[in-house]
């Protein structure tokens, strides 16, 4: 396979550098991104060849920037996109499907995409060893990815996360750091380890690569419409990148010719009111977001309060059309209760602050009830337990005995937990 | 004791290769104009029209300026300052 990346390009002042791990440019400090080159990819894809390949993210692979074949993570992406109509009631809208990453494989998280094609990258500028920073996702998959391809690994998370983040990250055997500080704090390190040591950070010197794996997220949501897009998408909202690099998946299908229709597609992006720089940004009219020294909420995975893609973030929402919200640690937890019982979906905290945004959304009337909306769900429910602990009913302990369940039964000992 | 102030790799080319500098100043603004004044190169990557660069992170001991007094933030003698890039993380 011939590769089609020409470069990395700043996208604040356009200087081209060749591919190299650098993730700023030189002159502005401004982030880079992969250059490609779209007339040849048009050239040599469509969509039958596509539908040939197995389906996981690398059916899209000239797409992405990697030479040859993927080395790590071969198997990853491929998720269901889940017609959600339980849940469509439940809102009161027409059209509703939830693009399901909390299944993705192997660390059940979206993370696995982008560091499939990090870690990759890694092995191809000969690195021995990687890391990142991470709030918790980003880690287990950097960890479980680095140990299927032979690479050391050094992970940095914020101390206080949960205790599966934690040992799902450990269990790989990699060397994890819990710093004393927020996700910012850790970042920053990182940014100074990637300075001082030879390693592959997946997001810092190797992020322009790692990013792009983002876009498969919304390659595999247009082909599994019938290779179009939506009409509306809201996506969780941490450092910014994925929803904007949702919308540029979009673009590329339709630059590259695999859908006929320019997308349309309006994309709002969600937060928590705990840690909100980016739609508290918004909101208040501005171009950038709003830095939140300390963040506070139960959606930990998406507690960044300096994100580095907060500015493109409010860019791809206004351009599109689109929104931002966000909503309250209850909020979330009955939005994480709502979607494991209409559509046995059982997400963690930053999906409860999707779908809480969504339903606040479509009460503003900001998304009309008649529309088709996608839903982003890009983790699992069993790593963030403890957020709803506290919230579903007990359940009955009873004898073996055939009346003590009949009393169960009729003593109605359930009591709901959905407001 | 002066302030030590810390260059990212990129930007070292314009800093005589060096990975740290000792400058005076009582503020950040102060040390970052002497450090402009000694690496005149350096003074366009860091500011635009007065500004800090929208991707340009200063740190005071650990801490982000923008949590202190921005470019006003007090400095004294032995405190390091960190220039870092903002494009990284999640």
């Amino acid at each position: 396979m011939s590769d089609f990346v020409r470069g990395l390009k700043c996208r604040l002042c356009g200087k081209a550098y060749p591919k190299k791990p650098l993730n700023y440019c030189e002159d502005d400090f401004g982030p880079l991104e992969v250059d490609y080159d779209y007339d040849a990819i048009r050239e040599v894809v469509n969509r039958g060849k596509i539908e040939l390949r197995p389906f996981n993210m690398w059916r899209y692979r000239e797409l992405l920037p990697i030479d040859g074949e993927p080395t790590v993570g071969p198997l990853v992406g491929g998720t269901p996109l889940v017609r959600a109509d339980r849940l469509a009631e439940a809102l009161g809208v027409q059209k509703l499907w939830v693009k399901n990453d909390a299944v993705n494989f192997p660390t059940l998280s979206f993370k696995d995409r982008v560091v499939s094609v990090a870690l990759s990258k890694a092995r191809e500028f000969g690195f021995d060893t990687v890391g990142c920073a991470s709030t918790g996702n980003l880690a287990n998959s950097v960890a479980a990815n680095a140990a299927q391809a032979g690479l050391k690994s050094y992970i940095f998370v914020p101390h206080d996360l949960e205790q599966a983040k934690i040992l799902n990250t450990i269990v790989y055997g990699a060397n994890l750091v819990g710093i004393k500080g927020t996700y910012d704090d850790v970042n920053r390190l990182c940014s100074q380890i990637a300075d001082r040591y030879n390693w592959g950070l997946v997001n810092v010197n190797l992020r322009p690569f790692y990013a792009e794996g983002s876009k498969s997220f919304g390659f595999e949501i247009a082909e599994q419409l019938g290779w179009r897009t939506p009409q509306h998408v809201v996506s969780p909202m941490a450092g910014g990148s994925l929803i904007g690099k949702i919308h540029k998946a979009f673009h590329e299908l339709y630059k590259v010719g695999l859908i006929d229709r320019e997308p349309k597609c309006k994309i709002y992006g969600a937060q928590a009111t705990g840690c909100n720089p980016i739609t508290a940004g918004l909101k208040a009219g501005s171009d950038s977001h709003r830095p939140v020294r300390k963040p506070n909420t139960i959606a930990k995975s998406l507690a960044i309060g300096d994100p580095a893609d907060g500015y493109f973030a409010i860019k791809v929402m206004k351009e599109t059309g689109g929104w931002g919200e966000d909503v309250s640690d209850a909020e979330i937890a009955d939005a994480m209760l709502l979607l494991a019982r209409t559509e046995g979906i059982f997400a963690e905290t930053a999906g409860g602050v999707t779908l809480a945004v969504t339903k606040k959304l479509i009460e503003q009337g900001r998304i009309p009830r008649d529309e088709e909306i996608v839903i982003c769900i890009t983790g699992n429910g069993l790593k963030t337990q403890d957020a709803i602990a506290n919230v579903v009913e007990r359940h009955a302990v009873i004898r073996p005995n055939i009346d003590d369940f009949a009393a169960v039964l009729e003593g109605g000992r359930r009591e709901p937990a959905l407001v | 004791m002066p302030i030590k102030v810390q260059i990212p790799q990129a930007m070292r080319q314009h800093a005589d290769n060096q990975a740290s500098v000792d400058l005076a100043g009582a503020s950040v603004k102060e040390v970052l104009d002497n450090l402009g004044a000694k690496f005149p190169n350096i003074v366009g990557r860091i500011f635009e029209n007065g500004q800090l660069r929208r991707f340009v992170n200063i740190y005071l001991n650990d801490e982000d300026i923008r949590y202190l007094d921005n470019l006003q933030s007090a400095t004294k003698d032995g405190d390091v300052l960190s220039i870092i890039p903002a494009v990284a993380g999640v």
